[in-house]
């Protein structure tokens, strides 16, 4: 994707227009603030495309649709905001238990309950690790800047379907909102890269698409195609049929980490800004991350050596790339617009719990103002 | 010749759960009949159901099947249709599934008179879960969460369907699998939302502390209360209050489509038509 094109357009717009450029052609949602603007752009994009957008009755709705057709075969999109995440909770579990790929776009306000809706925070982290009951590893991006709203909403497409498993795209307030200029890849180069799902091409009687292999997710090939076969919630076998067998109930939860767990460092991205010879360790994402790094060319620019670790892929964490960060520096601060719902990862990871935090719930973005006092106190 | 009912199930899953004499067996095999009868291929089916008894009927038959969650068949269905309108979408559902946590979807897919068929099995109970009060439970009978008696309104599923724009709707008992196969072939065959109603026993939980522990006195019961057509047309109003209407309740040809309509979207979108506009529509308000 090196091709690059030059556009002026919002976070939210990005995400829909990067949706239909990777091949969406569904979106089923709901309205909700601030994330509305995605339905808004997707549903003059999709009919265009011979695809379809639906506003459902209601969150639940939304994202269920969106599972259908993606149970159906056709790549599918829901977007909506933290109580809008909330509400389609169950369904997204059916989704991580039946193994249905689907992205979902979280432009996340101020929390708990109704909070803030028209203003920006992340306190949706925590919420996109296990959104719904049971064990299953989440995968979860976030956006840093314009132009990974479109990146990353290719990116978690081309994810959903290797894992088989919905991706979340996490995108705040002020990211959904912005409205600038930003360089894009070209549809083009998008579409050059699209990596479908796999399917199974041989003997329809001979297809076990949930019999594979222990790291690997399920192969499910699309509807009407002549291989029929079981979607349940339900704990199952290789058919897909609901099974309480003790080894086939443990083998499917152990597979559902593992395929995601062994194949990491696909899913794994960061971006590192003025680490080589830093002696201070920022760490922030999202919208967040666009304060820090004026905050460390300012810093800089006094004299004050600091650098920024942003992790763009949140679920998984970055472990090992965590744990070498932690022995090297000394001084780390973590800032978040939540209470620091990723630092307890972070403190995880490096197995410290001396890190320093900067966190803001207010419903205000954090300025560079704010990171560098905060600095030239640690 | 019998009837081969083994081309559409997936054998080697049998036999199904249902307790011994339910009535959902009655069901699939009248819906297997209907399917068979329109000459629908398994390939281009799909079968969608919810949670409860009814939730498993999706996975005896050998199509394209889903075991959604709670309630929210007809959100999976109408994605599924609206990805693929040239195929055949299905939902099966029971009454907690469909009239109460799910009452929302059952509503809206009538409103959209989208082209999926529900069959909604009637039980007046929560059977799965051991007998506690459906929105379809008469008053006065026992539940386990109302031991004292049920004092929860009916709901009666086939005129709130009709209200919510459904364009066919029917009732019909599993004493008549032939008819309920004949609703179901002609609800499938309908373009639009179909509602059917299939009345069934459930002997095991809502039976055995009502005075019907077998499946025979549970059925009767359901004979007694329910009225064809023809016939409850006749009846005066105060006949009418513990009864049900059975057979072809409402059937609206005219109606429009719901992937009919996006098709207007579109054409639209696309420029082979102007955007639309109220004189595209008869009925506007």
């Amino acid at each position: 994707m090196s091709e690059l094109r030059e556009v002026i357009s919002s976070g939210n717009d990005l995400a829909a227009i990067a949706a239909v450029d990777a091949g969406c052609m569904f979106f089923g949602g709901y309205p909700i603030t601030p994330s509305s603007e995605v339905m808004h752009t997707i549903s003059d994009l999709l009919p265009k495309a011979g695809g379809a957008s639906v506003q459902m009755e209601d969150e639940i709705a939304g994202v269920a649709a969106a599972i259908g057709a993606s149970m159906s075969g056709v790549r599918s999109l829901t977007a909506t905001s933290g109580p809008g995440i909330s509400l389609k909770a169950e369904n997204l579990g059916l989704a991580q238990m039946a193994e249905v790929p689907l992205v979902v776009i979280n432009v996340m306000r101020g929390g708990p309950s109704t909070g803030l809706p028209t203003r920006v925070a992340q306190g949706d982290v925590a919420q996109a690790k296990n959104p719904s009951h049971g064990d299953y590893k989440s995968i979860t991006l976030c956006a840093g800047n314009l132009a990974e709203c479109y990146t990353e909403t290719v990116r978690a497409f081309n994810l959903a379907d290797r894992f088989m498993q919905p991706v979340f795209v996490l995108l705040d307030e002020t990211i959904g909102h912005m409205h600038a200029k930003a360089m894009i890849p070209t549809p083009e180069a998008v579409k050059a890269d699209i990596k479908l799902r796999k399917t199974f091409d041989g003997a329809p009687e001979e297809y076990k698409p949930y019999g594979v292999a222990q790291d690997e997710p399920a192969v499910l090939n699309p509807m009407f195609k002549g291989y029929r076969y079981h979607y349940t919630g339900l704990h199952h076998d290789a058919d897909g049929f609901p099974t309480e067998e003790i080894e086939t109930c443990r083998k499917l939860i152990d597979r559902l980490f593992n395929k995601v767990d062994a194949h990491k460092e696909e899913i794994e991205l960061n971006e590192e800004y003025m680490l080589d010879d830093a002696e201070i360790l920022l760490i922030g994402y999202g919208s967040a991350s666009l304060a820090i790094k004026e905050a460390v060319d300012t810093l800089r620019a006094e004299g004050i050596k600091v650098g920024m670790f942003r992790p763009i892929t949140l679920w998984p964490s970055p472990e090992e790339r965590l744990y070498e960060l932690g022995q090297k520096f000394d001084k780390v601060l973590s800032i978040e617009l939540n209470q620091g719902q990723y630092l307890e990862e972070i403190q995880r990871c490096m197995g410290r719990r001396d890190i320093a935090k900067l966190t803001k719930t207010n419903g205000r973005p954090f300025s560079p103002a704010d990171i560098i006092e905060k600095v030239k106190e640690l | 010749m019998a009837f081969n009912y083994d081309k559409y199930l997936r054998v080697n899953k049998m036999p199904t759960l249902w307790c011994w004499g339910c009535g959902d067996g009655v069901i699939l095999k009248a819906f297997i009949r209907a399917i068979d009868k329109l000459g629908i291929d398994k390939d281009d089916l799909c079968v969608v159901s919810g949670i409860g008894c009814s939730g498993r009927f999706s996975s005896y038959i050998d199509a394209n099947t889903i075991h959604t969650t709670h309630g929210r068949t007809i959100a999976f269905a109408t994605g599924v249709k609206l990805a693929n309108p040239d195929k055949t979408v299905v939902c099966v559902a029971g009454d907690g599934d469909a009239l109460a946590i799910g009452g929302n979807h059952t509503i809206h897919g009538c409103r959209r008179n989208i082209d999926i068929t529900l069959i909604l099995i009637q039980n007046f109970i929560y059977g799965l879960t051991n007998s506690q009060t459906s929105p379809t439970t008469p008053r006065g009978m026992w539940t386990v969460s109302q031991k004292v008696g049920n004092i929860d309104p009916t709901f009666d599923g086939c005129k709130l369907a009709e209200a919510a724009g459904a364009s066919f709707v029917a009732r019909e008992n599993v004493t008549a699998p032939k008819k309920l196969e004949k609703v179901i072939r002609e609800a499938i065959a309908h373009k639009g939302f179909s509602y059917v109603e299939a009345l069934s026993n459930c002997h095991i939980n809502l039976g055995r502390k009502n005075k019907m522990q077998s499946a025979m006195e549970n059925l009767d019961w359901i004979d007694e209360i329910t009225v064809p057509k023809k016939k409850w047309d006749a009846l005066s109003e105060e006949e009418k209050m513990n009864k049900l209407p059975t057979g072809i309740l409402k059937k609206d040809e005219e109606a429009l489509e719901y992937c009919d309509a996006y098709q207007m979207v579109k054409d639209a979108h696309q420029g082979k038509r102007g955007k639309i506009t109220q004189d595209d529509f008869a009925k506007k308000i």
